[in-house]
């Protein structure tokens, strides 16, 4: 029995302890806002936050987030969840969507440890999330415009 | 019916309104379709792909994977009710391979059980007995074997031999391009639901649901009406998911009919890549008569086209190719042939650009060779080649070009990116750096606007007020991502002057709207903006008729704005209206339909006028390269896009900016690679490469051509937006090789993509030169 704190509930699975974190949110805590992309930690749909840092949760078995806090799309809260997805909606970041969840998960993690961070940083903290429609370039400003709305 | 722009009021349409799924995507809660709540009993499909490139299927053996526990089932070409046809255009491409397959990953069985870990297992466990034959798996190969999916095409006007026998100069070149995996973030996926009667439901993540739910019922053996396709969204689909999704849902949908339970069949990475088609590659053998300024006076350009095993869209990919060779300059005597080359790959399908793309890199390039030839500057060479008074203004294909933006376009971008001062100061740079040289290249595009096969440009729109005042709205057109949804519920918001959120924007749905053509050839905004259109003025002419008899007035005095119909100084909410128009028995729905007016083609003589009008861009772009180890990095892009007169800026500033980035992916980090035995290996992120975080030019500047209303009657005088963009890329591969030239002075040796492999090869070309010479 595997037991983790899921966006600040206590959850336990009992399935195979392999299963990667990703089946576990979507197949089984019907958690859909992380994505399947590449099953290989290479596209950066499936983030989330494993105990405060971001974490690729398809390549992530689910027995080693046991005693672990995880937190998704469907539960980030605090100033910097809040600034990053207004600040998206606001310069209208998102095309199709569907790599967003990631990009936002990328996103607050490095305000987070990064409330005023350069062009590189956010380029080097967001490399690991792809976007087909190429949003990087509005990503890039909504990141600096969070961060900017954090600090006033 | 007035669409004039300067006539028809403007408070919704053109305001840069953010995505309407903006604030669902950012928390999580769009659903696509492998978020929808799964119904009990639903089973999870796997296909069992062909491992080699060429071979007859003697048979297969599912013991194995039948014994598994959570296996319902194996199905094959033999167990289809129907037809086995998925082809958007002709007979004969298969769902599930028979005899023979043709291509590693082709799809030769499909396996359904409980859960998809078990499916896509047991489809392993399938044991094949395929008897291996020869595979042609090169382009130039296949040419030389005539092996064709589709009749040769020729774009031919005046007399080229003769012209290139009289040029003062002649030049020629071959050039090979690569292809392009769409590498849409959601890979396929299809949900079919079996109903009463025989009925199916299917969700396909597709841009084209009516060929899904003709494919559907074909395979399944049933009528047409007893399918309904449906789509709210897909995650990405660049043309992958135009042709392609029948071969998921026609599976998914099979095993639903033989199990009478749900199934869902979501492709992995490496199955979307291997199985479904990508961007063509092409060669292109050319040759080119000039004079001393550099005019073209004859191009002869002979395309090879990677088809795959199969026709699919090759046909009208290579007639865009075709019809876009002359990209913005006259070409008075022209030949453009082209050949699709069937080969043991997968087959390759439409990419946003569908032949564009690979029209004008070649012109491009050729542009690019005759100056450097002539030791004159590009842009000059362009100039005196642009469609205008002093060239001429016909196509190679017939159609006048009588909305010329290019000199309205290149000269403003040329300003805007300081081009004469950063030319002297990267001159200057590669004067004195050996190492890091900088290139500098501009480049316009002009891109036809319509699907090339006149029958495609139609569309119909369901427009509903309800006597809330509230409206529903329907429309062929798929939404993935490119923000259709929001520009036609606009329209609709505009016409009848109430808040955008009035509108409902409803998924796409072939019960609502029928016979609809694919969102593609970035059409959708003009046609089911105007079929919605349509409707909701038909609807608002019958509401005008009940307003005035309510202020015994007449017509012209009925005024709408902000959510309510006014008579001079007295006024009546939208919704009141509505419910006085119920109450006198007047139709509140409209069914709307518009077909592009102008155009024609004859795909036999290969002329006519194929596009409803224009669309104009330019980029400039600036790129540093590393002669040591062959890396590039894109510094700046400048780029001016024509977009008429936008229904939404803020939606087309994000698709030019996307689109120019997935061009610059296509020309120098997207490599699709075979082995010998024609297996692709490039089936994932980790081996294919796309644009990142780190490529975007750090300086990137994108604009909009201002109060440029489209010259045609288009929806509100807007221009499409979707692909021409796209093709805006390929100034930095231009500009890869005018740093190259820099190098020894000479013609750049650089095919596409410019990988850092290829550009090692280019450099080294030019140092062997400047050592010869």
């Amino acid at each position: 029995m595997i037991t983790f704190k899921l966006n600040g509930q206590q959850r336990t699975f009992d399935g195979d302890p392999d299963t990667p974190l990703l089946w576990v949110l979507r197949d089984f805590e019907k958690l859909t806002g992380t994505k399947y992309g590449c099953g290989i930690a290479q596209c950066g749909a499936c983030t989330v936050h494993l105990d405060g840092m971001t974490r690729r949760s398809c390549i992530t078995p689910i027995a080693t987030v046991d005693g672990s806090e995880v937190v998704t799309i469907e539960g980030i809260e605090g100033k910097e969840a809040e600034a990053v997805q207004k600040a998206w909606v606001a310069i209208d970041v998102p095309q199709c969507g569907y790599c967003q969840s990631g990009q936002i998960m990328s996103a607050v993690s490095l305000l987070q440890m990064t409330p005023k961070p350069s062009d590189d940083d956010i380029d080097g903290a967001m490399a690991g999330n792809i976007c087909r429609c190429a949003t990087y370039q509005r990503i890039r400003q909504a990141i600096h415009d969070a961060a900017d709305t954090m600090e006033g | 019916m007035n669409t004039d722009a300067k006539i028809v009021q403007r408070s919704i349409v053109g305001k840069g309104i953010a995505h309407d799924s903006a604030a669902r995507h950012v928390a999580g809660e769009a659903n696509y379709i492998d978020d929808m709540p799964e119904l009990p009993g639903t089973l999870h499909a796997a296909f069992v792909l062909s491992p080699v490139a060429h071979g007859r299927l003697n048979s297969f053996d599912a013991t194995e994977a039948l014994a598994m526990e959570g296996v319902a089932g194996v199905w094959s070409a033999k167990d289809v009710p129907g037809h086995n046809e998925v082809g958007p255009i002709h007979t004969g491409e298969t769902l599930f391979a028979e005899d023979i397959v043709d291509h590693e990953g082709r799809v030769i069985a499909v396996v359904a059980a409980n859960d998809f870990e078990t499916a896509y297992r047991a489809a392993k466990k399938v044991k094949l007995d395929i008897e291996p034959l020869e595979a042609v798996l090169d382009i130039e190969d296949a040419h030389r074997r005539k092996n064709y999916v589709v009749p040769v095409q020729e774009v031919v006007d005046g007399d080229v031999d003769t012209a290139l026998a009289d040029a003062p100069h002649v030049f020629s070149g071959k050039l090979k391009m690569g292809g392009q995996d769409h590498f849409y973030l959601e890979t396929h996926i299809a949900y079919a639901i079996p109903g009463e009667n025989g009925e199916m439901l299917v969700h396909s993540s597709t841009q084209h649901p009516t060929e899904v739910q003709h494919h559907v019922a074909g395979i399944l053996g049933i009528h047409a009406n007893a399918v309904e396709c449906q789509v709210r969204r897909m995650g990405g689909g660049f043309g992958g998911k135009e042709s392609q999704p029948t071969i998921i849902a026609g599976a998914a949908a099979l095993i639903a009919a033989k199990t009478g339970k749900p199934c869902k069949m979501r492709l992995k990475r490496r199955d979307d890549m291997a199985g479904t088609g990508k961007r063509h590659d092409f060669v292109v053998n050319w040759k080119v008569g000039v004079d001393e300024r550099g005019r073209i006076l004859g191009l002869d350009a002979e395309y090879l086209a990677r088809a795959g095993n199969l026709p699919d869209l090759t046909g009208p990919v290579i007639t865009r190719a075709l019809t876009h060779t002359d990209n913005s300059y006259h070409i008075p005597h022209a030949r453009f042939v082209g050949h699709a080359c069937k080969t043991n790959t997968v087959s390759n399908t439409a990419f946003r650009g569908f032949g564009g793309p690979q029209g004008i890199i070649t012109i491009e390039a050729i542009i690019d060779t005759i100056a450097r030839e002539l030791k004159l500057e590009p842009n000059a060479v362009r100039a005196v080649n642009y469609y205008g008074d002093e060239t001429g203004d016909t196509t190679p294909y017939g159609q006048k070009v009588d909305d010329n933006r290019l000199v309205e376009v290149t000269d403003a971008v040329l300003a805007s990116a300081d081009w004469q001062q950063r030319r002297a100061e990267i001159d200057a740079h590669n004067a004195a750096n050996p190492v890091i040289r900088r290139g500098l290249a501009m480049m316009p595009v002009k891109f036809g606007i319509s699907f090339n096969l006149t029958s495609l440009n139609q569309a119909g729109a369901l427009v509903h007020v309800y006597l809330d005042g509230s409206i529903f709205l329907n429309h062929g057109g798929t939404e993935m991502g490119q923000g259709l949804f929001v520009k036609v519920a606009q329209v609709v918001a505009e016409v009848f002057q109430v808040e955008l959120d009035m509108v409902r924007i409803s998924s796409t749905a072939t019960g609502k709207v029928p016979n609809t053509s694919a969102t593609a050839a970035s059409t959708g905004s003009d046609l089911n903006g105007m079929a919605a259109f349509k409707a909701a003025t038909a609807i608002k002419a019958r509401l005008t008729r009940v307003a005035a008899e309510h202020f015994d007035v007449e017509e012209e005095v009925i005024i709408y704005r902000e959510g309510r119909v006014h008579a001079d100084n007295r006024s009546v909410s939208f919704g009141e209206l509505a419910k006085m128009a119920w109450a006198k028995r007047v139709q509140l729905s409209e069914a709307g339909h518009y077909a592009t007016p102008k155009i024609h083609w004859d795909g036999k003589t290969m002329k006519g006028r194929p596009f409803f009008y224009f669309s104009y861009g330019a980029a400039v772009a600036e790129v540093a390269i590393d002669t040591l180890t062959g890396e590039t990095r894109c510094l700046r892009a400048d780029i001016l896009q024509d977009v008429g007169s936008p229904l939404n800026p803020a939606i087309d500033l994000g698709q030019i900016e996307g689109a120019f980035v997935q061009g610059m992916g296509w020309v120098t980090c997207e490599e699709l690679w075979w082995d010998k035995a024609g297996r692709l290996r490039t089936v994932g992120p980790s081996t294919y490469k796309i644009p990142g975080s780190r490529d975007v030019p750090p300086i990137f500047n994108v604009r909009i051509l201002d109060n440029m209303p489209n010259r045609e009657e288009t929806v509100f005088r807007s221009k499409a937006i979707g692909e021409p963009p796209l093709m805006l890329g390929i100034s930095i591969w231009l500009a890869i090789r005018d740093a190259i030239a820099s190098i020894a002075g000479s013609v750049p040796q650089l095919d596409s993509p410019a990988t850092p492999e290829a550009v090692l090869r280019s450099v080294r070309e030019a140092k062997g030169r400047l050592k010869d010479s």
